[in-house]
């Protein structure tokens, strides 16, 4: 064996999801320290100002989240990390971000809960507040990694979503992927796609920061300091930016809202299929316990038994076309997961009876192993 | 080395075990491996358990927890206890004599080296007894080269203590060559 | 209106939604004659603020302006400031706003001292929602969460914001308006945290609950209890009893937070 000189790195999940923030160009960061997320606030508060971005660590983590949105009103790419206690604390601006359709990124590194609960113990708990923690009727895209090489490639992802559809996007990390090593491939500059947002026109004359001019539904976004002096408010606002209470445009600025992510679902949605076509039974998993899937399904083929792996990378919106087509091959679906079912259940309602449903649900902070789901392939065969 | 290794280093905080793993991971990388470290721990980062895991193969790695490892080492009595079962039939025990008296394997084979005391009075400072076990590691198993350790280990630990990590691994590849050989 | 000030309003977006006899259109009235005076350019200008009746200002102004979520005007304009130092940033926020569920972004704003000019209109009251007692709301003040009047000490937010770092500390109000314009101004031109209360009046709730006449009765009270830092300093604790000082009451060169942040950039790329 000779030491090879090979690009591959050794990093932490929430380290590679850091450097995976500077290679999409992230100009401003702002966190708060809460365990298991702080590395990645440890490793830009070092690597910011040596790529001329700027890092902040903020008096809390509401103030983290307003930070990253005002940041991103003056043309900057941004992000704040943070774990469950955490991320309940930043529902309301992260909800701000979806109505005032800003684009930045927030990482929630998935601990224990409810409340303090357990702070260095994996869960996968906070799938339903990813979708619904903000109040009110709102679209979110959330994307899920499964290896440290994703953390790297799926923040990258996460960004590119931010811009291209002016919202904020949520990366949804697990205690276990982000503190676990592993080795990434760096990407060299240009081998990854990155996307800046569509910034009004050169010469646009009486530019109105809520109006779509195309098709995608999402409007050009100028920056504060452009010369457009626009107006930004939560409140539900008509294609200017100002203030409404007129029913049939509070209501239609909702609708576009979602039909802007809707409609750009094919850049979304990102599954991952293995050995889906003869399965008799189809392992849906996500995260860390995608991990766990992947060696039972290994196993159990060698067994002869016939289990594929529906890999969820894009947790919301919910890939509901793709979990339908392969409830309708296979007899049963096996949903493990962090959590007691819930996307068990969206599974569930998804499939509308094709295929029988079963969960697996660890709540006690310990993953979800190939044996538990190699005793549930058994149990349902 | 064709087989997967699945190695767990068990310990007290403040005994280096989590830099261990990492070492030993990034030296796999080094030598053209996939590695996977994992770590557990408590709110506290001196004093309490601390137990490390990494695997370690020529294939990619999907389940990154360990259960019953290829490879066990142990440097306090607690984890002696908590984890010696947790091995396979075949398992490698390294067992730290400084703190870990009168230990009973129930499966595997057991090797016996006093890495504390070594790295105090042999190398110089106890802070360095996880590089100590590394080498005793590496001799026993050639889990990694030796060439890909040492680089590994320069690269993780604070600039002007080269000599004595070299030292350490020195003193742990002496070290576990006389057990060998008195075998 | 004065025809030169009209440029900085959003005229199409008038009237506003303050109730008649509100003393707020007369604090932002100080606050655009500050802007003018001081000749800050409107492209490069972001007024925010937070959720309250003085938070609707910056929709009437012809800036970039940013109306926040309650209380944290000053956290979504220090991402402002830090990602793009060359914005003249002014947050405008009221006593509910900023003291109460923003308290804690105005004291670390300060602590910071990171370049924004903080503009409190001060009403003593929670206006918006109907008239409940804020934490600076005085002592056995009737609103419709104190009906048995307010057992709460109100805050001294000067001294506070003073305490917390500021570099800039000044206190005026609705009727004493050059003076206010002028605290406003130096508070634009100090490269620092400057903080301005401008004491404001509601005679719909604060006004009516505790029995302070008209309007105009209150905007007379404001000139009777407000006396200059310079008039104070000549006078006995016992004249200065119930009497509210304004002027600069704080001022110190400090390094600045986004400038201080700028240095390490630049250490770290010259590496």
């Amino acid at each position: 064996m000779t030491v090879t000189d090979i690009k591959a790195k050794l990093m932490q999940g929430n380290q590679a999801c850091a450097e995976g923030a500077i290679y999409a160009g992230i100009n401003f960061y702002a966190g708060y320290p809460i365990t298991p997320s702080t590395e990645i606030a440890e490793v830009l508060a070092e690597r910011m100002p040596e790529e001329g971005g700027k890092f902040i660590q903020m008096e809390d983590e509401i103030a983290s989240m307003a930070a990253i949105v005002g940041a991103s009103l003056t043309g900057a790419k941004t992000m704040t990390a943070t774990s469950g206690p955490g991320f309940s604390l930043k529902q309301e601006n992260f909800g701000y971000g979806i109505v005032a359709e800003t684009p930045c990124v927030v990482v929630n590194v998935q601990r224990l809960g409810p409340s303090t609960g357990g702070p260095t113990a994996p869960a996968q708990g906070d799938m339903m507040q990813a979708r619904w923690g903000t109040h009110g009727d709102h679209p979110v895209i959330a994307l899920c990694p499964s290896t440290v090489q994703e953390c790297f490639d799926l923040t990258v992802k996460a960004f590119n979503l931010a811009e291209e559809f002016r919202t904020p996007v949520l990366l949804l990390l697990d205690e276990v992927i982000g503190h676990m090593r592993e080795r990434v491939f760096v990407p060299q500059p240009g081998e990854l796609e990155v996307v800046d947002r569509i910034k009004p026109e050169a010469g646009t004359q009486n530019y109105l920061a809520y109006q779509p001019v195309d098709s995608t539904l999402v409007p050009p976004m100028a920056s504060f300091g452009d010369g457009y002096r626009f107006h930004v408010t939560g409140l539900l606002h008509d294609e200017t930016g100002f203030p409404t209470n007129n029913s049939e445009v509070m209501g239609s600025l909702i609708e576009r809202l979602h039909q802007k992510i809707e409609r750009g679902r094919e850049k979304i949605v990102i599954v991952e299929e293995i050995d889906i076509d003869d399965a008799d039974v189809v392992i849906i998993a996500y995260g860390c316990v995608a991990r766990s899937a992947q060696k039972a399904q290994k196993m159990a083929r060698k067994k002869g038994q016939k289990v594929g792996i529906l890999r969820l990378i894009t947790v919301w919106p919910f890939p509901e076309e793709e979990v339908l087509r392969v409830a309708e091959k296979a007899k049963a679906l096996i949903v493990p997961e962090m959590n007691r079912g819930q996307i068990k259940d969206v599974v569930q309602s998804a499939v509308v009876g094709k295929a029988e449903v079963y969960g697996i649900g660890n709540v006690d902070g310990e993953m979800v192993s190939p044996c538990q789901i190699l005793a549930k392939i058994e149990e349902v065969l | 080395m064709d087989k997967e290794w699945e190695i767990r280093l068990g310990g007290t905080g403040g005994q280096g075990l989590i830099t261990g793993g990492i070492i030993l991971a990034e030296a796999a990388i080094l030598d053209g491996k996939v590695a996977v470290q994992s770590q557990s721990y408590g709110p506290e980062s001196r004093g309490g358990s601390s137990k490390a895991e990494v695997i370690i193969s020529n294939d990619e790695i999907d389940y990154m927890k360990v259960k019953d490892a290829d490879l066990l080492l142990v440097m306090s009595p607690e984890a002696a206890k908590k984890y010696k079962d947790e091995v396979k039939e075949d398992a490698i025990i390294i067992v730290d004599t400084t703190y870990v008296k009168d230990f009973e394997a129930t499966k595997g084979k057991v090797y016996e080296v006093k890495i504390s005391h070594l790295a105090r009075h042999e190398a110089g400072r106890e802070l360095v007894a996880n590089i100590v076990a590394l080498a005793v590691i590496v001799g026993v198993t050639n889990v990694v080269s030796r060439s890909a350790l040492e680089q590994a280990v320069l690269s993780r630990i604070p600039k002007g203590t080269e000599e004595l990590n070299k030292k350490a691994m020195a003193v742990g590849f002496k070290a576990i060559e006389e057990v060998l050989n008195a075998a | 209106m004065l025809a030169h000030l009209e440029k900085y309003f959003r005229t199409e977006r008038l009237p506003h939604i303050w109730c008649p006899g509100c003393a707020n259109g007369i604090i932002v009235k100080s606050l655009v004659e500050a802007i003018d005076k001081a000749g800050l350019d409107q492209d490069k200008t972001v007024i925010v603020s937070g959720i309250g009746c003085s938070s609707r200002a910056p929709g009437y102004l012809n800036f970039n302006t940013l109306h926040t979520t309650h209380g944290r005007a000053i956290a979504f304009a220090t991402g402002v400031k830090l990602a793009n130092p060359e914005l003249n940033v002014i947050v405008v926020t009221g006593d509910g706003d900023g003291t109460s569920i923003g308290g804690n972004h105005l004291i670390h704003g300060a602590r910071r001292n990171i370049d924004l000019t903080v503009l409190l209109f001060n009403n003593s009251i929670y206006g918006m929602t109907g008239g409940q007692y804020s934490p600076m709301s005085p002592q056995g003040a009737k609103a419709t969460t104190s009906p048995y009047g307010n057992i709460e000490r109100p805050f001294d937010i000067c001294n506070l914001v003073t305490a917390s770092g500021a570099s800039y500390v000044a206190r005026g109000n609705s009727y004493h308006t050059s003076q206010l314009t002028n605290l406003i101004y130096q508070g634009l031109q100090n490269k620092g945290f400057s903080f301005i209360e401008a004491i404001s009046t509601c005679p719909v709730y604060f006004g009516r609950k505790n029995k302070l006449g008209r309007p105009a009765d209150m905007l007379k009270m404001q000139k009777e209890f407000c006396i200059s830092k310079e008039a104070a300093e000549k006078m006995s604790a016992e004249e200065k009893a119930g009497k509210v000082i304004t002027g600069v009451l704080h001022y110190a060169e400090l390094p600045e937070y986004t400038e201080q942040y700028q240095k390490i950039v630049d250490k770290c790329q010259r590496r």
